[in-house]
């Protein structure tokens, strides 16, 4: 083994002018961070109604829920990534294509409309098994209390379903937070990409990428931690 | 918005696309689930063992192997495995890894940790009464395993280690960081040679929509016919 290691890289300026190796990384974990969220906040919400259209008693609603579900969780999520960012662009009208072509920082919005769309079709699977798994009374207690379907999922249903469903969506919302790592494919800096520009520039490939694991860990661990607070929270007094 | 579509560069690459591309998806695919499925089973085992040592050593690795991206895991392996060979045959320089055997290691340690959760649960499925009557026959542990509680393990997580293998055909497409010619990466060598990317990333949309979709159909099948009436 003849590998040099060289941990006083990250205080080295980066060969981009500006800051050193370790600025590089950071400025790569919050490109991540940012997609991260701002794809979750499509993820969950189109999720959700996803996920409500399939419990609903309407078969169209059904029908178009599940349509959405196997779509998007039947292609590869590079090949999604590809699509929004290639092909999407050359479908719209001429003008607008070009204008989308041209927007600043279209990786990151590519990539947070791709990832959102991907997630929501997990999330719809989850808030469905969540709402699936009340009993049906509850449904039907809501209806003979005279409530309008909508509020029987807005007072009843759905916020005993969140509670249920909070450690799966936990886990689909780090899900979503490594799937930015796919971003890096239409150019997205984020995390990994930066660590592998790092790795090109540097030549030190092993210290670059056990930079990247322990940001991801760290990340993983304030995404668990804040979940359980925020299950805590929530609980419902003298429940379970 | 159609209208200057060229469906013939689809047709004229038919051959490279599933020829080569389709041909080492598959190949990958396979492996990496049959390499995964077993080093998986193994984890599991470490994991439900008694050895404390164990116990700690498999779960550190999956819960390592599960918080990090793919892509990432991918790069790790890409540079690090010639350094382990190197290690692991005395040689003074890395040695020559191509890069389909980093992919195949890649896929199979990355998946081994998502089949052992799998198989884990699988494991535990089995009640306890019949480890302890296998081990009342006189069975070893080694036999209680293989005889007893692995084959109704396997057939129990069947539709689960399934599904998971589709997940992994799907992952595979993301070779393309090492630019292998999988069947994406076929796709858009020949998208970017005839400046067609509009129709060979739709079409090879539509083929993994149509492998994935038919796959998971047929999952769902053998989930309702196997599924044990309790």
């Amino acid at each position: 083994m003849n590998y040099t290691w060289n941990w006083g890289i990250f205080q080295e300026p980066s060969p981009e002018g500006a800051g050193t190796y370790a600025d590089m990384l950071l400025s790569g974990l919050s490109w991540t961070i940012a997609t991260a969220l701002a794809s979750w906040v499509i993820a969950f919400s189109l999720g959700s109604v996803i996920g409500v259209m399939r419990t609903l008693p309407s078969r169209a609603a059904n029908a178009v829920g599940a349509a959405y579900v196997e779509l998007f969780r039947n292609v590869p999520l590079l090949v999604q990534m590809f699509l929004w960012y290639f092909v999407l662009p050359e479908l719209l009208p001429a003008g607008l294509g070009t204008a989308v072509k041209q927007l600043p920082d279209a990786p990151f919005y590519t990539a947070v409309l791709c990832l959102g769309f991907f997630t929501a079709s997990r999330v719809a699977e989850q808030v469905r098994a969540g709402i699936q798994s009340l009993p049906r009374g509850q449904r039907m207690a809501g209806t003979a209390m005279g409530f309008t379907t909508v509020q029987t999922y807005r007072y009843v249903l759905l916020p005993n379903a969140y509670r249920i469903i909070l450690p799966p969506l936990t886990s689909e919302f780090l899900n979503n937070l490594k799937n930015t790592s796919v971003a890096l494919t239409i150019g997205l800096l984020e995390l990994t990409a930066r660590a592998r520009s790092m790795q090109e520039f540097s030549f030190q490939v092993f210290e670059a990428f056990t930079a990247a694991t322990i940001l991801y860990l760290l990340l993983n661990l304030v995404v668990i931690a804040g979940a359980t607070l925020l299950e805590r929270t929530v609980a419902v007094p003298g429940a379970r | 918005m159609f209208a200057n579509f060229d469906f013939s560069v689809i047709g004229a690459s038919l051959p490279y696309l599933f020829g080569q591309g389709m041909v080492f998806t598959l190949t990958l695919t396979a492996l990496a689930a049959t390499g995964g499925i077993v080093f998986g089973t193994l984890l599991a085992m470490m994991r439900l063992s008694s050895i404390p040592g164990l116990t700690h050593a498999a779960k550190l690795y999956v819960e390592l192997m599960r918080s990090l991206p793919l892509v990432l895991v991918i790069f790790w392996f890409y540079f690090l495995v010639p350094y382990i060979g190197a290690w692991a045959t005395g040689s003074a320089t890395p040695i020559q890894v191509g890069a389909f055997s980093s992919a195949l290691i890649t896929f199979t340690l990355f998946e081994a940790a998502y089949f052992a959760e799998i198989m884990r649960a699988g494991i535990q499925s089995i009640p306890r009464g019949q480890t302890a009557a296998a081990r009342a026959l006189g069975m070893s542990y080694a036999q209680t395993m293989r005889l007893v509680v692995l084959p109704q393990a396997l057939r129990n997580m069947l539709p689960l280690l399934l599904t998971q293998t589709i997940v992994l055909f799907q992952d595979t497409s993301l070779v393309y960081v090492l630019s292998l010619t999988d069947f994406l990466g076929a796709a858009s060598k020949v998208a970017q040679r005839d400046g067609r990317l509009v129709e060979m990333y739709l079409f090879a949309a539509l083929v993994y929509f149509a492998v994935c979709f038919t796959a998971s159909l047929l999952v769902r099948r053998l989930q309702a016919r196997t599924a044990i009436v309790r």
